[in-house]
């Protein structure tokens, strides 16, 4: 009796600093839309290194752009 | 005599026209290629738009004759996209998202093209609403 008496306290203290912890954490819905990153890994470096070329074929394809 | 000489000099001057034609034709087609009809219709109609990835897409309900007017014109940009971007050491996503920064630049009013949000706009008179990696 004594025993499950001293078991149902150290549970409840265990249970008490995170029932504290829960109570502080606010999460805020962003305000802003999600926004899909397309291939977030590919750089601006690379996307403008690749422009110029990238004009002159579309130039030069012009039946399929 | 003369008159062999003579049909031998027109039959040169006949051949020499014919391969002056074969050249030209032959060289004003790559420059002439233009859109065709059905893809130029559907584009300003906004039934198809300009993607993000370099790809076209369709934009509202899919049809067969638009999804296999969208699917010819991949195929045959991802194969020019792969050419070029093995040219510049590059991978070939990251060449077609290049190519989709400047096609979505390039579309005209009345066109549709995806913005960064993954909406469909309609392309208006003041710049596309672009990926910021665009420059």
């Amino acid at each position: 009796m004594r025993q499950s008496v001293l078991r149902t306290r150290k549970a409840g203290m265990a249970i008490l600093p995170v029932t504290m912890l829960v109570g502080c954490i606010n999460i805020d819905a962003p305000e802003q839309p999600i926004v899909i990153e397309l291939n977030i890994n590919i750089r601006q470096e690379v996307i403008y290194r690749l422009a110029e070329d990238a004009a002159s074929t579309i130039e030069e394809n012009e039946d399929i752009f | 005599m003369y008159n062999a000489r003579q049909t031998i000099a027109k039959r040169k001057g006949v051949l020499a026209g014919m391969v002056a034609a074969v050249l030209v034709t032959g060289l004003a087609v790559p420059s002439l290629a233009q859109r065709d009809p059905a893809y130029e219709a559907a584009r300003s109609s906004g039934q198809i738009g300009e993607k993000m990835d370099g790809y076209l897409g369709v934009v509202g309900a899919e049809t067969q004759d638009l999804k296999r007017l969208v699917d010819d014109i991949n195929i045959k940009r991802r194969a020019v996209y792969a050419a070029r971007a093995q040219e510049n050491n590059a991978t070939l996503e990251e060449y077609a998202i290049s190519a989709g920064c400047q096609l979505i630049l390039k579309t005209v009013p009345g066109e549709k093209y995806q913005a960064p949000d993954g909406q469909w706009h309609t392309r208006m008179a003041e710049p596309p609403v672009r990926d910021p990696r665009c420059g």
